[in-house]
């Protein structure tokens, strides 16, 4: 995990991404699978629209209610014997965690996929307290091994092919056979599971993260395919929730529409293979359960987006749909957005996290398709919160000098029409006759950032309007 | 015709910058296929309609163009651009530039009347059929702002269809962004060209010679990725083939030496 966002060099992330042969491999798989599974899913349920509208309001109703729902989430927590603690910020959260596990005495932490535990740099602390954290999702544990971040908020490891697991496992994996034969994805999936069975067993604290907290009962629900989450909450003897502010919903029965439309967004599945509920810690007649139940609400910059521009942007669920349909993502992966969150939502999210000044290369780069808007199950409106970044940067003089200089010039002539049309039309005979009869430009000054990657098909020669006047005088006469 | 329009409705023909400086002929197709569907056609002076401004967080200026186009096609009873791009930005976006409700209003009302050329003329003209021939296979990029924006999907394929001799044939992918994004193309120029040259493989595979969108920052972004490649591709806006206007040679083709 890192806490050191190379966000700012997200050109050069991307130079290298485009030229990993490997990962490009591994990314046509995100291009295909998901956006026709989710498609499907979508298919079979009709009103699946109209869930997203619902999805919607409910999100923009807690968050005009987040105190409220917070206050009544937390003493249901207090009610069912949990313990609950919010921090402000990383630092916050991390400390209350490692306290927590020292109390504890504990050795190992395993842990469930939780994306603000990324955010927070949750495993970097738990070491450096002298305690072994394991990632128990399988994409997670691979990543872990390797010392990577996670590349996709629903699928960490999905820049890696089955070829480069292997070889981390062989290199990991010391004490098994080394003739053993872990060719098909069934293999690596049972040596994974076999080594981490030993961890779940041995583990002191189970820390997982929250899809949703539910205010009325005080319960934090996860989902997961692999049902590593359960394990990881019910075998020790401590289990840590870490949820940002903004998972709260008001009932179960909110909480049953967002997985309504969570799933198909993401996987395109109608549900996932499981979705698990925790509430307090274990009774006397529970067969089984955590001796003690503990909750850390992050906020860490959330609570300063509330009530601001980027207020919708706290609707987000962590589907990852719209990483799945973006394609600059496709084209570099999401390592190359240099923090915890890619794709489009990271393009607004890490702003606001970590700073424009550092996170601004993201929400610039976006062509605007809007496909990412179109399949938010949440109906974030991501390429306009893009566009409120590039807002703040130019306010800011943040915008690349030679872009604005650029914009500049041209702004000057186009808010001149009687200027502009004159020039316009000379400049475009005189590009004509460079062009020639080849009709297009290979090479052309001040055009590089263009001619580079693909030739400028040259114009036609007298512009529209000049032509437009002359064929109306024509006709007059 | 539709009902409720006027006998013969005054459209403003917003070019869009690029038609006016690249390719006027896309400006005159759209100009025949509004005149043969009983409209009178005007073309106020014009530069731009402000996007590259509002997408690169420059509002003021944004809001100044917009203005300026608002005076500019006063009287208007439509403005149509060949554009899903700047008619979105139009349609969509004028109103969001301002706070001030009589501006607001204005930019509400004026939104309201701008469309996308061809889904003018279907959806509101009701235009069914054209009257052109193109021999062969073609196949359709749709562009993203159209698509998305402004729901311009069937309605050029619809009236594809009417045109004589030509087949359309779709390529794999093709509601997926050919990597222009207006600036975004020179910004990120490595990963702009990264997908359009996926984009260019689903158009060659289409097994069609001819290549047809409708908005020509994609088409320019599509053609120069395929001449540069080495293909033979004719690249042109939907419009010029709807409106029986091919003379031209193609979007960055070799062009007959002039005499």
């Amino acid at each position: 995990m890192s806490l050191h966002p190379t966000t700012p060099e997200f050109k050069q992330n991307a130079h290298v991404a485009l030229h990993d042969a490997e990962l490009q491999k591994a990314l046509g798989h995100v291009q295909g699978g998901f956006i026709y599974k989710r498609q499907s899913a979508v298919d079979r349920l009709p009103e699946f629209e109209v869930l997203r509208d619902s999805a919607r309001d409910l999100k923009d109703h807690v968050l005009a209610h987040l105190d409220l729902y917070l206050e009544m989430y937390e003493a249901r927590v207090r009610a069912s014997g949990g313990h609950i603690h919010f921090a402000r910020n990383a630092n916050e959260a991390n400390k209350i965690i490692v306290d927590i596990c020292k109390a504890h005495d504990a050795k190992t932490v395993t842990k469930g996929k939780s994306m603000v535990s990324e955010e927070i740099g949750l495993n970097d602390a738990i070491e450096a307290a002298g305690m072994k954290a394991v990632e128990t999702d399988l994409g997670e544990y691979i990543i872990q091994l390797r010392h990577e971040t996670p590349s996709h908020i629903i699928a960490p490891a999905v820049h890696l092919t089955k070829e480069q697991v292997e070889r981390e496992f062989r290199r990991e994996h010391t004490h098994l056979p080394k003739d053993r034969d872990l060719s098909q994805p069934v293999q690596l999936l049972t040596e994974a599971r076999g080594v981490l069975r030993e961890k779940f067993l041995a583990a002191d604290v189970g820390i997982t993260g929250a899809n949703f907290l539910i205010a009325e009962t005080g319960t934090s629900i996860i989902v997961t395919n692999e049902g590593n989450g359960d394990l990881t909450q019910s075998l020790p003897k401590v289990h840590v929730v870490i949820a940002s502010i903004e998972k709260i919903v008001p009932t179960l029965e909110d909480a049953s529409l967002l997985m309504r439309v969570l799933a198909r967004s993401a996987t395109g599945q109608d549900m996932s293979v499981y979705t698990t509920l925790s509430t307090g810690p274990r009774r006397a007649e529970d067969p089984d359960g955590p001796a003690h139940y503990h909750v850390v609400l992050v906020d860490n910059g959330r609570s300063s987006m509330l009530g601001g521009e980027f207020e919708d942007m706290l609707r987000c669920i962590r589907c990852g749909a719209c990483m799945n349909h973006c394609p600059v993502y496709h084209a570099v992966g999401g390592h190359a957005y240099g923090w915890v969150y890619p794709g489009p939502m990271g393009a607004v999210l890490t702003p606001s996290l970590i700073g424009v000044d550092k996170g601004g290369h993201l929400p610039n780069a976006s062509t605007f398709c809007g496909r990412c808007e179109s399949v938010c199950p949440v109906k974030i409106p991501l390429p306009k919160l893009m566009r409120h970044w590039r807002e703040r940067e130019f306010e800011r003089h943040l915008t690349p000098a030679v872009q604005r200089f650029g914009l500049g010039v041209w702004a000057y002539f186009a808010r001149r029409p009687a200027l502009y049309r004159p020039l316009t039309s000379l400049a475009m005979k005189a590009l004509s006759l460079l062009a020639g009869e080849k009709g297009r430009f290979a090479k052309l000054p001040l055009a590089s950032g263009w001619t580079q990657y693909r030739d400028l098909p040259a114009p036609s020669g007298q512009t529209f309007q000049s032509q437009w006047r002359a064929r109306q005088k024509e006709r007059s006469r | 015709m539709a009902d409720g329009l006027p006998a013969r409705p005054r459209v403003g023909l917003f070019a869009t910058c690029l038609v006016d400086l690249f390719r006027p002929v896309i400006g005159f197709a759209s100009a025949k296929l509004l005149e043969d569907a009983g409209c009178e056609v005007v073309v106020p002076p014009q530069t731009c309609c402000g996007q590259p401004a509002f997408n690169s967080g420059d509002r003021n200026t944004a809001r100044d163009l917009a203005l300026q186009v608002m005076d500019a096609f006063q009287g208007c009873d439509y403005i149509v651009a060949p554009s899903g791009s700047c008619g979105g930005m139009i349609a969509k976006h004028y109103p969001e530039l301002f706070d001030e409700p009589q501006l607001a209003n204005r930019a509400r009302d004026f939104a309201s009347r701008t469309h996308e050329l061809i889904s003018f003329l279907t959806d509101v003209l009701g235009v069914t059929a054209v009257d052109a021939q193109f021999d062969g296979r073609v196949t359709y990029h749709d562009s993203c702002s159209g698509l998305r924006e402004l729901g311009v999907q069937k309605q050029p394929r619809r009236l594809l269809a009417s045109v004589r001799g030509l087949e359309l044939v779709e390529m794999a992918e093709s509601d997926v962004c050919c990597g222009f994004g207006g600036t975004f193309a020179v910004k990120y120029g490595e990963i702009s060209d990264a997908i359009v040259t996926k984009k260019t493989a689903h158009v060659e595979a289409a097994g069609a010679p001819v290549l047809l969108a409708g908005d020509l920052g994609c088409l320019m972004n599509m053609a120069g990725k395929l001449s540069r490649q080495g293909s033979r591709m004719d690249v042109r806006h939907v419009a010029e083939v709807l409106a029986g206007l091919t003379d031209e040679p193609p979007i960055g083709a070799t062009r007959e030496k002039r005499s």
